[in-house]
């Protein structure tokens, strides 16, 4: 099947005219009709699209003139993508029938390199949740136990993959919407440095945490996607005019030497024991192939939650502030005047959550709370990124696990405080702008996926990708699909 | 009891500032909510900070400029096609102005 190929074993095909992109697209739209209602990733399916894009990669590998290693490669992308003339919720009800007028840059780059786009995955509204359990239309399931959450925001990115419905995702992460539902769902998520990937025509949520990122089978997958999307973009002020290195090339090099620093403040109290276990052994692992371990401290790991859960809402509640039934989207008719139509509009459009957050945000930022809350908030942020650079003094990379436990029940985690906790490894990540990646490291007895965090320093992305597939390489855990076809 | 870190005049304040129209039901599990994760949030009070300076961007950058370069717009029928309610080409809203 060629739904089980990673992207660069399926563009080995393809090049070599063992299958078309034809064939490929079919496959998983096909699989995506049989095992979609159970895993729920999809909110929107484009196969006619998809099918009219591999016929085009057809003829250019037809012609001897492909475009690169995503031509004719399907993939997914979480529906906080702005797609030219497909719908784009956001999981949202507020943003339902909007249809963007114009791709963002990273959907253009994947098009631009040929990829087939099959569709449009399910998240958190507005990508404020960690389990999909807050999407408007429903919940994305485990693939590894469907009476599980997959994890989000980016669940839909994260399932999907991990079913075979999509070659490789794009997600996004503001505080670990990519790494801990790819933990949770047994993929490679690469949540990349601050300004690393523009994010023009991503629909915002904490603008100065947003970054995209890919959701792939194997680390080399990670490495191209990253490939095709990252770099400046002039549409972005905050994408960096840094070079994009080339990462395939430097996968291989091994973690000889390489100085790895294990955070104490992430091995505490609530850590799951299996969890702790795999970990564990995944750094032995890597001792084992000749990097060098230490312990390193990173004193406000436990102040950057508190402080994540000012800043975002506030990013949230100014930013969301464009929801408001005037240029697209819902409104609420009946209204008296422009204020009660806002109000009424906003107060049917969005979810529990999201207006949570837009309460927490606003409060934080009203008067006579502004220096206790988001003033305080920012100093402490300026700790915890201190943290980080002290430690990369000392360390090349720093290794610990993703999430505090592994893929919850759906509904298990009602009260809105203990699905936070679940961010609390992943967060500080953000708070520093800094990459971090999770890669398969393991299953607990019962067959759950566990993630190995490993977070590098600023735009080195290469480091990152080279430990992951060393470690990869090693152990192979990426191999094991879950059971889900009949 | 401790004194409750948000009150529900403050819950109607915020949702009038956030322009959100609120049931009971949900101003009164609001301010449960919103309490908790507060309450939580004032660990922060603990830890010093006196001379630490602001973070407010993970990249340090200000006032990023590029020339002044006319290029083409998306065009205004594409931009209002997304509108709940329009006139020509405008957005409509209900009347803000008593005649």
């Amino acid at each position: 099947m060629l739904t089980d190929l990673t992207i660069h074993e399926l563009a080995a095909r393809f090049r070599r005219g063992d299958a078309t992109p034809t064939q490929a697209a079919r496959e998983y739209l096909d699989r995506i009709a049989a095992l979609d209602s159970k895993v729920k990733a999809y909110l929107t399916v484009t196969g006619e699209a998809a099918l009219a894009r591999a016929a085009e990669a057809d003829a250019r590998f037809k012609s001897g003139t492909p475009r690169g290693p995503l031509d004719g490669v399907p993939l997914g992308l979480k529906d906080v993508f702005c797609t030219r003339g497909v719908r784009t919720t956001c999981g949202s009800k507020i943003l339902e029938g909007f249809v963007p007028p114009y791709d963002a840059t990273v959907v253009a780059r994947l098009v631009r390199a040929g990829a087939v786009i099959l569709g449009k995955l399910n998240m958190d509204e507005f990508a404020m949740g960690s389990s999909t359990e807050n999407s408007a239309y429903f919940t994305t399931r485990n693939p590894w136990d469907l009476s599980r959450v997959p994890g989000g925001s980016s669940g839909g990115s994260a399932a999907a993959v991990a079913a075979d419905l999509a070659a490789a995702t794009l997600g996004t992460d503001t505080g670990g919407s990519i790494r801990q539902p790819a933990a949770f769902c047994g993929n490679v998520g690469l949540k990349p440095t601050y300004g690393r990937v523009s994010r023009f025509g991503l629909i915002a949520f904490a603008s100065s945490l947003d970054q995209v990122g890919p959701f792939a089978k194997d680390v080399l997958d990670a490495a191209l996607m990253l490939q095709a999307v990252a770099g400046h973009d002039p549409m972005d002020s905050t994408s960096a005019a840094i070079p994009v290195p080339d990462y395939a090339a430097e996968l291989d090099g091994g973690v000889r030497g390489l100085r790895v620093g294990i955070p104490a403040e992430y091995f505490i109290e609530g850590l799951d024991a299996e969890v702790e276990a795999a970990v564990r052994a995944a750094v032995e692992t890597l001792e084992g192939l000749g990097a060098k371990t230490e312990s390193v401290s990173l004193p406000h790991t436990e102040y950057g939650l508190a402080a994540y859960y000012l800043i975002a809402p506030a990013e949230c509640s100014s930013n969301l502030a464009r929801y408001d039934g005037v240029k697209y989207g819902l409104r609420v008719p009946g209204a008296r005047d422009l204020i009660d139509m806002y109000s009424r509009t906003r107060g049917a459009g969005f979810g529990t959550e999201v207006k949570r957050r837009v309460m927490l945000g606003t409060y934080a930022l009203s008067a006579g709370y502004y220096d206790a809350y988001y003033g305080k908030a920012q100093k402490v942020r300026t700790l915890v990124q201190r943290d980080f650079q002290k430690a990369f003094e000392r360390v090349d990379v720093i290794v610990a696990p993703t999430t505090p436990s592994v893929a919850f029940k759906m509904g298990e985690r009602a009260d809105p405080l203990s699905m936070y906790l679940n961010d609390v490894f992943t967060i500080p990540v953000n708070l520093a702008g800094l990459p971090g990646l999770s890669v398969p490291a393991g299953f607990t007895k019962s067959g759950l996926p566990i993630g190995l965090q490993v977070i590098g320093k600023a735009f080195d992305e290469a480091t990152l990708l080279r430990t992951a597939k060393a470690y990869e390489a090693a152990t192979r855990w990426h191999e094991r699909k879950p059971g889900l076809a009949e | 009891m401790a004194e409750p870190k948000i009150t529900m005049k403050e819950v109607d304040h915020v949702a009038r500032l956030a322009r959100l129209a609120l049931s009971d039901a949900e101003k009164e599990r609001m301010r449960r909510e919103l309490d908790g994760i507060l309450s939580y949030i004032d660990k922060l009070r603990a830890l010093d900070t006196e001379g630490v300076p602001p973070t407010s961007h993970a990249v340090p950058m200000t006032n990023v400029m590029r020339e002044d370069e006319p290029a083409p717009s998306l065009p205004q029928a594409d931009m209002l096609a997304n509108a709940p309610d329009r006139s020509g080409e405008f957005f409509r809203v209900p009347r803000i102005i008593e005649e």
